[in-house]
């Protein structure tokens, strides 16, 4: 176990290590205000940290996770109930396919005349697109499970809810939570979008903010503290699925 | 104990099986045998309650079959264990789903576990055990329920030669603690006889014949050359059959 620990956290260092040095490079060669030094960002990252970043990158957390949570309840819901139920499959799949590449950031002044200007037409707008990967996914997951298992739970006099509870529910649960990680990743990408509109918070907002500011120091301070934020949700996603599909890895 | 009158199951417009006829008395075992695709598991799914009747009934203890029955438990081929759950969860599964004192359960488990030599691996989930383990844990599962009908399909056939012939042993030392009824479904000449009290042959569909096996019971029976007589005329049974 130890050893294991040592090799992920050596890896993690490494990649660090990489990039520091990349960025260097990219530093010395280009030789630009437009890419500050590594040691000058970190130096101004942990300055406005405190006081300014923290707050930009919790509301970007705050819309994230709510977004995350909403989807995963009503996605996972939908998609186990497709996916159990052939007459309901047939009636909603053909919309969802249609609808699922539709790109919804083109919806996003609409979301805003329906939803307002605040938190909710942004939480919506990553729902609208993380919500389709996760129905989709835990569909899929049912109808991977096979006949053999259902005759098995059932042979043990298993009601609707206890089939759910034993059969279904863990039996989806590692896929979900891949679909749970795709999503998160989405969902930095499309809200550093969503931010650039009526907000005033938001680390998309401080990013975008700081490059009209010509500031590139801090732009790239905030760049940081937003792959940190992605970091650390891969990280807790990790613990989760440790602690929920032992399983899977056993 | 299990009466099976004008049985037939069609999946589509396939018969699988066709007007079957046939008794099975209170604690004695009875196998079937036949070759893959005869529907003799589909017969076993039936009798566990799984599949549906097209037509006919199954009187089970003096009760039409409806539907999955308290006492009857069965042993899946591909062992029907959950992968997410560990080997005492697995076993203690079916008490959990019929709401069981959490006393009982633990006492229960803990009894099946000893039973059958699974104590040291009642933490390991299904993929790290054997073929041979993780049918010892199907078993056990089914054991706990404490059913009065023990339905098993291939019982042996996934495992390897040796394990297999432990396997059969088990069952038979099952048989003989246990008050039970058990029919078992085969493909193995050898696992009929050794295991079945009635041997039922089964061809496309339908019944080919029904032996009575006096050598049953006998552990040391494959030292035995009756042993190898009575698999001879199972083998002229599921060959030809009707020429006869």
């Amino acid at each position: 176990m130890n050893y294991i620990k040592r090799i992920q956290s050596s890896r993690t260092l490494y990649g660090v290590l990489m990039v520091v040095l990349l960025w260097y490079a990219l530093h010395f060669t280009v030789r630009s205000a437009f890419i500050p030094s590594p040691h000058e960002t970190f130096v101004n990252f942990v300055r406005i940290f405190p006081r300014t970043l923290l707050l930009h990158l919790l509301a970007s957390l705050g819309r994230i996770t709510a977004a995350v949570a909403f989807s995963v309840v009503a996605g996972v819901s939908a998609g186990l109930l497709i996916g159990m139920n052939r007459k309901i499959d047939r009636l909603v799949s053909p919309v969802i396919y249609i609808l699922y590449p539709i790109p919804k950031v083109a919806f996003v002044p609409l979301f805003m005349i329906l939803f307002g200007l605040g938190n909710l037409s942004k939480v919506i707008m990553i729902m609208s697109i993380i919500l389709f990967q996760i129905i989709v996914t835990s569909r899929d997951a049912v109808k991977e499970l096979t006949k053999e298992l259902f005759y098995s739970a059932k042979s043990l006099g298993m009601n609707r809810p206890q089939l759910y509870r034993h059969l279904v529910i863990p039996a989806v649960l590692p896929k979900i939570i891949t679909a749970v990680r795709i999503s998160v990743g989405t969902s930095i990408a499309v809200l550093f979008y969503g931010e650039n509109f009526a907000t005033t918070y938001g680390i998309g907002y401080f990013i975008t903010n700081s490059w009209s500011m010509v500031n590139y120091t801090e732009m790239f301070s905030g760049i940081l503290g937003m792959s940190l934020l992605g970091y650390i949700l891969f990280k807790v996603i990790d613990l989760i699925e440790n602690h929920l599909c032992g399983w899977v890895k056993a | 104990m299990i009466d099976i009158r004008g049985l037939s199951v069609f999946y589509g417009k396939e018969k699988a099986l066709d007007d079957i006829n046939l008794s099975i008395e209170k604690y004695s075992t009875c196998a079937v045998i036949g070759p893959s695709g005869c529907g003799k598991t589909t017969l076993l799914y039936v009798l566990a309650g799984l599949v549906t009747p097209g037509s006919g009934k199954v009187i089970i203890d003096g009760t039409e079959q409806k539907g999955v029955r308290q006492g009857t438990a069965i042993v899946f081929q591909d062992y029907g264990l959950l992968p997410w759950k560990t080997v005492w969860n697995n076993v203690a599964l079916g008490l959990q789903v019929r709401k069981y004192s959490k006393d009982f359960i633990k006492q229960r488990t803990h009894h099946i576990l000893g039973v059958l030599g699974l104590e040291h691996l009642k933490d390991k989930y299904p993929s790290q055990l054997s073929g041979g383990q993780k049918q010892r844990v199907a078993i056990g599962r089914a054991l706990a329920m404490q059913p009065d009908l023990l339905l098993m399909d291939e019982p042996s056939s996934a495992l390897d030669a040796i394990t297999r012939e432990h396997i059969q042993d088990l069952v038979l030392e099952i048989y003989k603690s246990f008050p039970m009824t058990m029919v078992l479904v085969t493909h193995n000449i050898e696992e009929a006889v050794f295991l079945g009290k009635k041997i039922v042959v089964m061809g496309k569909a339908c019944i080919k014949h029904v032996l009575d096996n006096p050598y049953f019971g006998d552990m040391s029976l494959r030292r035995k050359e009756e042993f190898y007589r009575a698999c001879i005329e199972v083998r002229k049974w599921l060959d030809g059959g009707e020429e006869r």
